[in-house]
């Protein structure tokens, strides 16, 4: 019965937000719902103890993809994103064969070099990747009459539901996963690989696994993207972009499902409300970077961390057994 | 033809000085403190501004100038240290993470400061060395080559000859048991940075009248450092300073046959061929962390 509560409760917030917004803040809506993707399939990459710095080029393959199917074959757009994703997904398979040979720092580096190998792929190559400039005028997602309504997902308030259905249903998938028994693999590898393998584990197929299933994940993430505000860049998806994932999942913690939604929520919020309002732009990445170090010194946890502490405290007040919710433990 | 084949060569060795005292510096503070400087671009970048300040907006000589940044970017290596490598000793993805905070820090402030637009320098001497026939060697590039033989010479003999050189080596190879002998982690761990930061913020003040400093150069150069410490293990002094070679002597070759971006691609290709067949790099350093 609560969760029912709250499930109708969370749809109605979900329904209702960006009638409360202005028009601005309905696209920036649109994209916060995208990153929520991102950085939700970032973790996945990470589950199993690898952190990826070409998790943004992916999502840009997906985008990239999904954008030349559509427009160079006339392939309809929700097919087309669809097959973006398949072809990120594919792309991170290709590239697990040399990744994941490494660990470590080396992974971090490699796939680095990965993301920009790729990267320059799209600069160099003006056909069929556009260059610098990258591809303009993608089409957009067909508008169709449903329930007395014209859905034209030019309205960043129609493409909200629809990003929003989109990454829901995602997010659902990508949770069902963790928790299954692959999930429970990946953070086994995580935290004890050399047990994992002597239990007959195949370590490398589960590292590969969770790596294409994130790659799809960012690569529909990409299309939605892409599909949304039309155009895509090679300078959209370099390491600078790469480093705000990092940092929304930093900050908001990777031990629980939610906190790099938390992270990517509260740091968007902060961003667009109290820095545009101070119309102190040029200063955005000096705040990110003091962010990031704060909270890598003072909250090596992450905000999910305040929230699990806050729960026990709750917990332990009305007499429960202490420490029953903590799953940032190690 | 051959001509263009020893120009070739002749900017290949410049390329390679500036490129070696990037990554020696990247290699110094990676074999003493297991961190990968990520803002390794960016010390350069203030190396190079400190001669946009000094040198192009003050007119001091170019070589005080020169100095300054040598100085100035070591203490910028020791601020890092203090605030974020020593804290996190522990956690060596942390001080990665911590670091890249800091270039985003450090970029701003070049924003705030100097504007995003690109910075020219006049050339401190428009002397050029004509070697053979045709061939060109400006008075500029060659203060690089030179300030990179003598500094990284100058590095080799300080670490294999005095107490702090060998003290430096011992915690790069072992802290633990360089503790046990009363050698301070803490000193040699500034002392690593503050060489590593140096010689960084050095090559970007020497090339900047070269390369027209902007806030965001230290992207690429972070790229070519990065290529150079895997091919030549990370951890590994000369193998960084033979990586460097290698590297420059590709990178231009391929520049000048084909064009820049496929020289990178061509970079990181090797890089990532290095990667998969031998990790520890063409040097086989031990692997840490």
């Amino acid at each position: 019965m609560r969760w029912a509560i709250a499930v109708v409760a969370g749809l109605a917030m979900f329904i209702a937000l960006p009638h409360v917004l202005s028009y601005s803040q309905q696209e920036i809506l649109v994209l916060l719902v995208i990153n929520v993707l991102l950085v939700v399939s970032y973790r996945m990459q990470t589950l199993t103890g690898e952190w990826s710095l070409g998790h943004v080029v992916i999502m840009g393959v997906g985008g990239y993809a999904s954008a030349l199917f559509a427009k160079g074959l006339g392939i309809p757009v929700p097919i087309s994103m669809l097959l973006g994703a398949v072809t990120a997904a594919a792309v991170a398979y290709g590239l697990s064969f040399p990744l994941l040979r490494m660990k470590g720092f080396y992974f971090l580096i490699g796939s680095f070099a990965a993301g920009e190998i790729i990267r320059l792929i799209w600069k160099r190559f003006t056909d069929p990747f556009g260059g610098p400039k990258g591809l303009k005028l993608i089409p957009e997602f067909p508008s169709f009459e449903l329930g007395g309504l014209h859905w034209d997902f030019y309205e960043p308030v129609h493409y909200y539901y629809l990003a929003g259905l989109v990454v829901a249903a995602s997010l659902f998938i990508l949770y069902r996963i963790e928790r299954s028994r692959l999930g429970l693999t990946f953070h086994a590898i995580h935290w004890q690989d050399k047990l994992a393998e002597s239990v007959a584990i195949n370590t490398t197929r589960y590292r590969t696994m969770a790596f294409v299933i994130a790659s799809f994940f960012a690569g529909l993430a990409g299309a939605l993207y892409a599909h949304y505000v039309g155009s895509v860049n090679p300078t959209r998806f370099d390491v600078a972009e790469m480093v705000y994932v990092l940092i929304w999942a930093i900050v908001g913690g990777t031990a629980t499902f939610y906190g790099p939604i938390l992270g990517v929520t509260v740091l968007t919020i902060i961003n667009e409300v109290l820095l545009r309002e101070l119309g102190v732009d040029e200063m955005r990445p000096m705040f990110y970077g003091a962010i990031l170090i704060a909270s890598i010194l003072f909250l090596p946890n992450g905000l999910e961390s305040l929230i699990t502490k806050g729960l026990e405290w709750f917990r332990r007040r009305r007499g429960e057994a202490p420490g029953a919710v903590d799953q940032s433990a190690k | 033809m051959a001509d263009l084949l020893l120009q070739t060569l002749v900017n290949a060795t410049y390329a390679a000085s500036y490129m070696a005292l990037i990554a020696v510096g990247l290699v110094m503070i990676f074999g003493v403190m297991g961190v990968i400087n990520f803002a390794h671009g960016e010390l350069y970048m203030a190396g190079a501004y400190t001669v946009v300040f000094l040198y192009a907006k003050q007119d001091f000589p170019f070589f005080v100038a020169v100095a300054v940044g040598l100085v100035f970017v070591g203490l910028l290596g020791l601020v890092m240290e203090r605030g974020l490598f020593r804290p996190l000793r522990s956690n060596p993805l942390g001080g990665l993470i911590a670091s890249i905070g800091f270039l985003l820090i450090l970029q701003t402030l070049a924003v705030l400061g100097f504007g995003v637009r690109m910075e020219h320098i006049p050339p401190s001497t428009q002397e050029k060395l004509i070697l053979g026939d045709a061939i060109v060697l400006t008075y500029q590039r060659l203060y690089v080559i030179v300030a990179a033989i003598i500094l990284l010479s100058g590095l080799w003999v300080f670490l294999r000859k005095s107490r702090f050189g060998w003290a430096l080596r011992a915690c790069a190879q072992d802290p633990e048991a360089a503790r046990l002998q009363g050698i301070s982690l803490n000193r040699t761990a500034q002392l690593a940075m503050f060489i590593g930061a140096a010689l960084a913020g050095v090559a970007g003040a020497l090339t900047a009248p070269l390369v027209s400093p902007t806030p965001l150069m230290g992207h690429s150069v972070i790229v070519t450092a990065f290529i150079i410490i895997i091919v030549g293990g990370i951890g590994h002094l000369e193998g960084a300073v033979v990586a460097a070679i290698l590297y420059a002597f590709v990178h231009t070759f391929v520049t000048t046959l084909f064009d820049g971006v496929i020289a990178n691609i061509v970079g990181l290709a090797l890089m990532l061929t290095v990667l998969v067949v031998k990790p520890t790099g063409l040097f086989g350093a031990k692997e840490r962390a």
